[in-house]
């Protein structure tokens, strides 16, 4: 193809062989080690208090390293983790209804359609249960039952009941568990936390990550912060579409620079599309908010049979309704998986038959339930959910039937890391929803609390203190060093430039162009043409942007604007390379869903002879570089998915 | 606040039954203020019992003050800066006049003492009839004395339906159903306490004592 | 509908800062307060004015920064409502609308309506914590733990950090905060051994980052958009009194 070039496959990625249960014990055992009196002397950056970030910085200081933690938000208990409703995955089998840790491994990896590696999702699944009793030890309230143990529930379709939940705030409760241990690290002056920086470069020298040149939000301070390694745990790049479930401050420039300076971008074109957010409202829209996926279990999915029909839902009959989802899959109903609600809903409204303003929307009718449950009961299970559903659309739920439509939720795609989570720059370890090694190309439901903190509490700190035992051969830097001063010197210059264009149009009109043409065209449906088509917009928009956006004040003090600006430009780049990959990617597989890889009956097509690896783009500057990594299933057997 | 506070609530009690003594006549009011000041007696001289209460009840008034006096501080130096739009309020009443209102209180406290007490501003003033200068004190003519008493133990009540409560509350009381609880108390023992005190002014007022 | 909003507008920490009047038109009921902003901002950009600056990140009510003081009330009219979740709804054609930052001392002005709450940070970071280091958890069904305390630990743990309750207080205290976490972890039998030197540690870290005393008001539980309960201050007083007492330091006590 004429987008990009292939380059040599990647051959190793580290993972120890032999039988899977064995890999991470073999790892660690072969791990090197640091004695605990050199650890102090050694500094580990980590950028982002996530999940990932947050449990990283707090165990690394436990062990004695000293750590440098940073966030742009204003305190590190407010990273995007904390937004996570449903629940954390773990196979402690506490039901005794069938599960363990092969069950876990054998689902995750079947969720991800066959795009992920069997021996990290092998390991992702044996630390899961360690994770909770470490959340619990640090006083996480889990959901109980009244004899005092932990209750679990089934989730996202799963047919064990392996979730374990706080309310809907479990992701709140555990990033709050993380935040008080890296708290309590920062009180005893072992983690420096920095809130309010940003990453704006990473600092490469002699082929090893070194440190990071970040701005001081509240000063405009550029400062170099150097180190012995750098993690990255700075989340996800769903932001690019402009509206997503994701915080306003989400970015993708961390990960960005580092794929930049050489670290591969690995299948950027998986998204995961959430089917039940509320419907944009206007043209004001800022941000989708995401109603949890446990609505499916009693709401009835359905839109008008005819196209326009602009009568209110109470006045539409029966049998002029069409409940597409128990239609087209008897078996599953409403709850089939994420990505096939989404399409399936996008799918009726692309012919015209959505509700609401534009269209795109489609009902979630619980009169059904309310009739057989009583509203009581109703009240019980989603009063907080409905709530808060009347407090943003004015409408009330138990009278007019709610509408959802799907909004784009996590990226499963991110920088590659070996199983080391050691990207391809030295130095540089990624964590959390920033690497992208194990959900493949769907993401299941309350897995990802568990991928980010198995990364921080349990897989980081035992594979960078391998890494971290050969320090004393690194090359010594400081401030003073060329490539330090380059890497400074770089982030000033692309601030002068954004504040010296003083053009015509804002940061968020650009932002908003770019995500119509990522969510028309490398969404939830992507074609070649639509594809290339949106490689040509974003490519003319960048140019725009470079020549006409406005970014008031100056660098300065505290400047939301430039700040925006920044992120903003990473993400013309970044949706580009998503094109690409998904152009390139010539099946349909999770979350990505190519038109012309269909069977039949309108379902995911894979290729597993042509697909089964993943893309790892390379940076040049000009065409990106392909490099395959061949995947193996030695014990999960690639089968077609199917929800009829 | 809250154990000087106590101290101060248990004399308020004492100091209201004592006063409805009144109405067991002249005779036995006047009789039951001798007895007062000879509390102790033997074992201590006439007037000791009484001076050793008042100085405790001194000190806890200066405590209550001070410690009033600190938390206003902080307070002050915590908001340096006021909002432009005021604040609104939705909680009671009472708990936000607590500091105005012990200023109110502390100055009704200094004019009784000099009224019924050392007997300098009571029209009659005489140590030996206290019953007489109940009356003569509350008399329909001096109708803005008895007025200035209502005020002043409305105020008193207010403070004391907040500060019953509080005083709960930082001692520990901890549940939502004893938070409904020391509220509702509050509330009455405010009301009690404040009608105990207002019946003598208004029995004078009135004619039913004279 | 038609607003007129007046705005605090302060260049930095330095600056004294004043309420400045702007209009905005056209405000669309179903837009969320930040959107209104939003929309004021991208005005303001193109006639060449500085945007106002005001924190904000997940826009659905639960990551804590957004902090406006909406016509004197924290967060604004609405019950249980962060001001990304408040609607304008809430609002009428017309309405004239006071937006001022968070004030305490310990919440220091950065900008226009965003302020410091590091100080927050630092009352956990002085015991707001269960020390239980990675790889040294029990397995998690050792301990039970009643289902009313662990439920009651929750309701004290779905605090969001916001600071309404800073704001909204007459004394500037930030006891509600304080006593959310003390009350979370001295509810579980997990957090019983740090319980006596947490709220000691806690409670004066608040008082050295210059909040006011509680004096038992409540106009931050009326203020907190996550119902976190007034009573919590009782437990925090209750485990503060006996972690003062010479008691709680002895061994078997």
């Amino acid at each position: 193809m004429d987008l990009y070039t292939e380059g040599d496959p990647i051959a190793d990625t580290k993972a120890p062989d032999g039988p899977i249960e064995t890999r991470w014990e073999r790892r660690r055992f072969e791990a090197k080690l640091v004695n605990p009196a050199n650890r102090r002397k050694l500094t580990v950056i980590v950028v982002g208090t996530g999940l990932a970030g947050g449990s990283a910085a707090a165990t690394l200081a436990e062990q004695g390293y000293h750590v440098k933690s940073y966030c742009y938000q204003d305190s590190p208990r407010r990273a995007h983790s904390i937004a996570a409703q449903g629940g954390i995955n773990a196979a402690k089998n506490y039901r005794n209804d069938g599960d363990s840790v092969h069950r876990l491994f054998y689902d995750t990896v079947k969720g991800g359609d066959f795009r992920s590696r069997e021996s990290n999702v092998h390991r992702l699944a044996e630390v899961s249960v360690n994770i909770i009793d470490q959340c619990v030890a640090q006083g996480v309230p889990f959901a109980r039952e009244y004899g005092g143990l932990l209750d679990t529930r089934s989730f996202g379709g799963a047919q064990v009941q392996r979730t374990f939940y706080a309310r809907g705030q479990t992701g709140q409760q555990l990033l709050l568990g993380a935040y008080q241990a890296l708290e309590r690290q920062i009180g005893l002056g072992n983690v420096e936390m920095n809130a309010r920086h940003e990453m704006l470069e990473l600092v490469v020298v002699d082929g090893r990550a070194r440190g990071i040149v970040v701005r001081d939000l509240v000063t405009g301070e550029i400062t170099t912060e150097l180190a012995d390694a750098v993690v990255l745990a700075s989340g996800g790049y769903g932001n690019v579409f402009y509206l997503s479930t994701n915080a306003k401050g989400c970015n993708v420039t961390a990960s960005w620079r580092a794929h930049r300076k050489g670290a591969h971008f690995a299948n950027p074109c998986y998204t995961q599309i959430h089917p039940t957010c509320i419907p944009v409202s206007g043209d004001h829209q800022s941000k989708l908010t995401l109603m949890s996926e446990s609505l499916r279990n009693d709401g009835r999915v359905w839109v008008p049979k005819a196209k326009g029909d602009n009568r209110a839902p109470k006045d539409i009959p029966e049998d002029e309704r069409d409940y597409y989802l128990e239609r087209i899959y008897p078996s599953f109903g409403n709850l089939v998986p994420r990505d096939i609600a989404s399409r399936a809903a996008k799918n009726v409204c692309d012919e015209g038959r959505g509700v609401g303003p534009g269209g795109l929307g489609v009902y979630l009718d619980f009169a059904d339930a309310i009739q057989r449950l009583g509203r009581k009961a109703i009240e019980a299970k989603y009063g907080n959910l409905f709530e808060m559903y009347e407090r943003i659309t004015g409408d009330d739920p138990y009278e007019v039937p709610m509408r959802i439509y799907p909004a784009v939720h996590y990226t499963m795609g991110g920088l590659w890391v070996d199983y080391d989570l050691q990207s391809s720059i030295p130095g540089l370890f990624v964590i959390g929803e920033a690497n992208f090694s194990d959900h493949g190309a769907n993401r299941l439901g309350a897995s990802a609390l568990m991928q980010g903190l198995a990364d921080g509490y349990f897989v980081l700190p035992n594979t960078l203190p391998n890494y971290l035992a050969n320090a004393g051969s690194f090359e010594k830097v400081d401030a003073s060093h060329p490539d330090v001063v380059a890497a400074r010197a770089a982030v000033e210059e692309r601030i002068q430039k954004l504040l010296s264009i003083n053009g015509d149009r804002t940061v968020d009109s650009f932002h908003r162009e770019l995500g119509q043409i990522m969510w028309e065209h490398c969404g939830m449906e992507r074609t070649e043409a639509g594809l290339r088509k949106a490689i040509d917009e974003i490519r003319a928009l960048r140019e725009q942007f470079w020549q006409r956006v406005r970014v008031p004040g100056d660098g300065e003090g505290l400047n939301q604007s430039l700040e925006k600006a920044g992120r903003v430009a990473d993400f013309f780049e970044l949706a580009e390379l998503m094109c690409i990959d998904a152009l390139h990617r010539e099946e349909s597989c999770g979350g990505h869903f190519r038109a012309e890889h269909q069977t039949p009956d309108g379902e995911a097509q894979r290729d597993d002879d042509r697909f089964a690896y993943v893309a790892a783009w390379e940076y040049t500057g000009d065409q990106p570089v392909l490099h395959k990594e061949d995947l193996q299933f030695e014990y999960v057997h690639p089968t077609q998915r199917s929800y009829k | 606040m809250a154990v000087t506070g106590i101290l101060l609530v248990l004399f308020l009690i004492l100091h209201m039954l004592g006063n409805l003594k009144v109405f067991t006549g002249e005779t036995s009011f006047d009789h039951y203020a001798h007895w007062l000041r000879e509390i102790g007696t033997p074992l201590l001289p006439s007037t000791w019992y009484l001076w050793i209460q008042r100085t405790v009840l001194a000190v806890a008034v200066l405590a209550h003050i001070g410690a009033a006096t600190v938390l206003s501080m902080r307070a002050h130096a915590a908001r340096p800066v006021p909002y432009a739009h005021r604040r609104k309020i939705h909680v009671n009443y009472a708990a936000r006049t607590m500091r105005w209102g012990g200023v109110i209180i502390l100055l009704f406290v200094i004019y009784h003492i000099l009224d019924l007490t050392t007997g300098h501003l009571n029209p009659q003033g005489d140590p030996a009839n206290p019953y007489g200068n109940v009356v003569a004190d509350f008399a329909p003519e001096r109708w803005y004395v008895t007025l200035f008493y209502v005020l002043a133990l409305v105020t008193l009540g207010f403070h004391l339906r907040h500060g019953a409560f509080s005083a709960f509350r930082s001692l520990g009381q901890q549940t939502p159903k004893g938070e409904r609880r020391a509220r509702s108390a509050a509330l009455v023992f405010a009301v009690v306490l404040v009608a105990g005190y207002l019946v003598v002014p208004f029995a004078v007022l009135t004619g039913l004592v004279a | 509908m038609n607003l007129t909003l007046r705005i605090w507008r302060q260049r930095g920490p330095e600056d004294k800062g004043r309420m400045v009047t702007y209009q905005v038109d056209d405000v669309s009921p179903d837009m969320s307060f930040l959107e209104m902003l939003d929309v004021l901002n991208e005005r303001l950009i193109l006639q060449g004015e500085e945007p106002v600056a005001f924190d904000h990140d997940c826009r659905e009510g639960i990551c804590g920064m957004c902090s406006l003081m909406i016509n004197g009330e924290a967060h604004g009219p609405q019950r249980g409502t962060t001001a990304c979740q408040l609607h304008m709804r809430q609002f009428s054609d017309g309405d004239t609308i006071d937006i001022e930052p968070w004030r305490a001392r310990a919440f220091p002005v950065v900008k226009d309506l965003v302020v410091n709450r590091n100080a927050f940070d630092k009352i956990i970071a002085a015991g707001g914590y269960i020390t239980a280091p990675t790889g040294s958890a029990p397995e998690a069904h050792s301990v039970p733990v009643a289902k009313n305390n662990a439920d009651a630990a929750f309701e004290s743990a779905a605090c969001i950090g916001c600071g309404a309750c800073v704001a909204a207080c007459p004394n500037g205290s930030g006891m509600l905060f304080t006593a959310a976490k003390v009350t979370q972890l001295s509810l579980l039998p997990q957090g019983q051994p740090e319980r006596y030197t947490r709220v000691i540690g806690m409670v004066d870290a608040h008082d050295e980052a210059g909040f006011g005393g509680c004096t038992n008001i409540g106009e931050c539980a009326a203020a907190c958009p996550k119902g976190i309960p007034l009573n919590t201050i009782g437990r925090l007083n209750r485990d503060y009194l006996k972690a003062t007492s010479k008691r709680a330091g002895t061994p078997g006590s």
